[in-house]
């Protein structure tokens, strides 16, 4: 069965779900020391807010790079999987990185793709995905055919399972509604970036 | 002799800069090719500058060294990436720039773009040189990798025509 075989074919059809609930769910299924990047906003502080792992990256600028790093990170540690949280407005600056992540079939990476609509951190104003832009049609297109929407929460799960389980790159849409961010990450760039070398046993 | 490329693989293999990300240039081309055809390196095309720092900025985190090559005009397009990502989070990201707008330009826009590259430089304080000689490159290269490292900050190192040749009209 293919990954999007029994999936969402559009964003419309997608549910909309609670963004703090699908990266616990996430997160709850991370027990081999997975890495994952957090984009800017409020993707990122969900992800600090869902449990601080010594294996998340929290980005505080370079909007749209989620993706790039966490492909650096997979490149660099073959052998574990690599997850990169992005939102719709991160994504939208940055869409070249997905044909490069397809065309260098990096078979440890999976792309989550948090996407409400809106730039909910500056005030809410909608981005081209609001307007009708599909994410998950933009990274099939550049090469990435393990992309595909999340339908409900348990389709989310079972994506992930098989992310966790099979080679990648995979991408996942998971339309997101408004809702405020948990929590907000420390602003300590060199110590986020120590742990995470250390959580990746880069450094003892 | 040996070329200034080949000096530059040979340093970058001996540091174990292994990843090379980039956005071609003309210039770059030989050095491109030489590594391409080296099977230390793992090498391969972004579609923005962006995306090839962000990608050695993960991989360094990751514990693999890489650089960023691109020209002139694709430095223009990373100012954000330096200052809210390899600047502050202390990551030695190196960069080498082929140095186009200068030195017998033909496309005034180049000459533009290449007048903001060292006061941005300058402006975010990065360790930069540019190489001229052929003699100077293999020292340029080796101690500028050797502190980026070590300090773990990000440095540039700039290839100009005087010794590359540049891109003729």
């Amino acid at each position: 069965m293919s990954f999007a075989s029994n999936a969402a074919t559009t964003r419309a059809e997608a549910k909309m779900m609670g963004r703090f609930d699908i990266t616990k769910r996430l997160v709850a299924k991370l027990h081999q020391d997975e890495a994952v990047i957090g984009g800017i906003g409020h993707t990122n502080w969900d992800l600090w807010a869902a449990g601080r792992r010594p294996q998340n990256f929290y980005m505080l600028g370079s909007m749209g790079l989620a993706v790039p790093i966490a492909m650096g990170v997979a490149l660099a540690q073959p052998e574990r999987k690599v997850f990169a949280l992005e939102g719709d407005g991160s994504i939208l600056m940055q869409l070249g990185c997905l044909a490069t992540v397809a065309n260098q079939k990096v078979k440890n990476l999976a792309i989550v793709i948090m996407d409400n609509g809106i730039y909910q951190i500056t005030g809410g104003q909608m981005t081209a995905t609001g307007a009708g832009a599909d994410v998950v049609a933009i990274a099939r297109g550049a090469g990435l055919a393990q992309a595909a929407w999340a339908t409900d929460e348990a389709h989310f799960e079972a994506l992930m399972d098989q992310a966790l389980r099979e080679p990648g790159p995979f991408l996942v849409g998971v339309r997101t509604d408004e809702q405020k961010p948990f929590g907000q990450t420390e602003r300590d760039p060199p110590q986020l970036r120590d742990r995470f070398m250390r959580g990746l046993g880069v450094k003892q | 002799m040996t070329a200034w490329w080949e000096i530059v693989r040979d340093v970058l293999k001996r540091n174990q800069v292994k990843l090379v990300t980039y956005v071609p240039d003309n210039v770059l081309n030989p050095l491109i090719a030489a590594i391409h055809a080296d099977d230390y390196f793992h090498a391969f095309v972004t579609t923005r500058e962006e995306e090839a720092l962000g990608i050695v900025a993960g991989a360094w985190m990751g514990g693999l060294r890489g650089i960023v090559l691109m020209q002139t005009s694709g430095f223009a397009t990373l100012p954000n990436a330096i200052a809210s990502l390899a600047l502050p989070y202390q990551i030695p990201v190196l960069m080498m720039v082929s140095e186009r707008g200068t030195l017998g330009e033909f496309n005034v826009g180049q000459a533009s773009v290449a007048r903001t590259m060292r006061p941005v430089l300058e402006a975010v304080g990065i360790e930069h040189h540019t190489m001229t000689r052929l003699d100077e490159a293999e020292f340029i290269v080796e101690r500028t990798i050797r502190q980026a490292v070590i300090t773990q900050q990000p440095a540039c190192l700039i290839l100009s025509p005087l010794l590359t040749g540049g891109k003729a009209p």
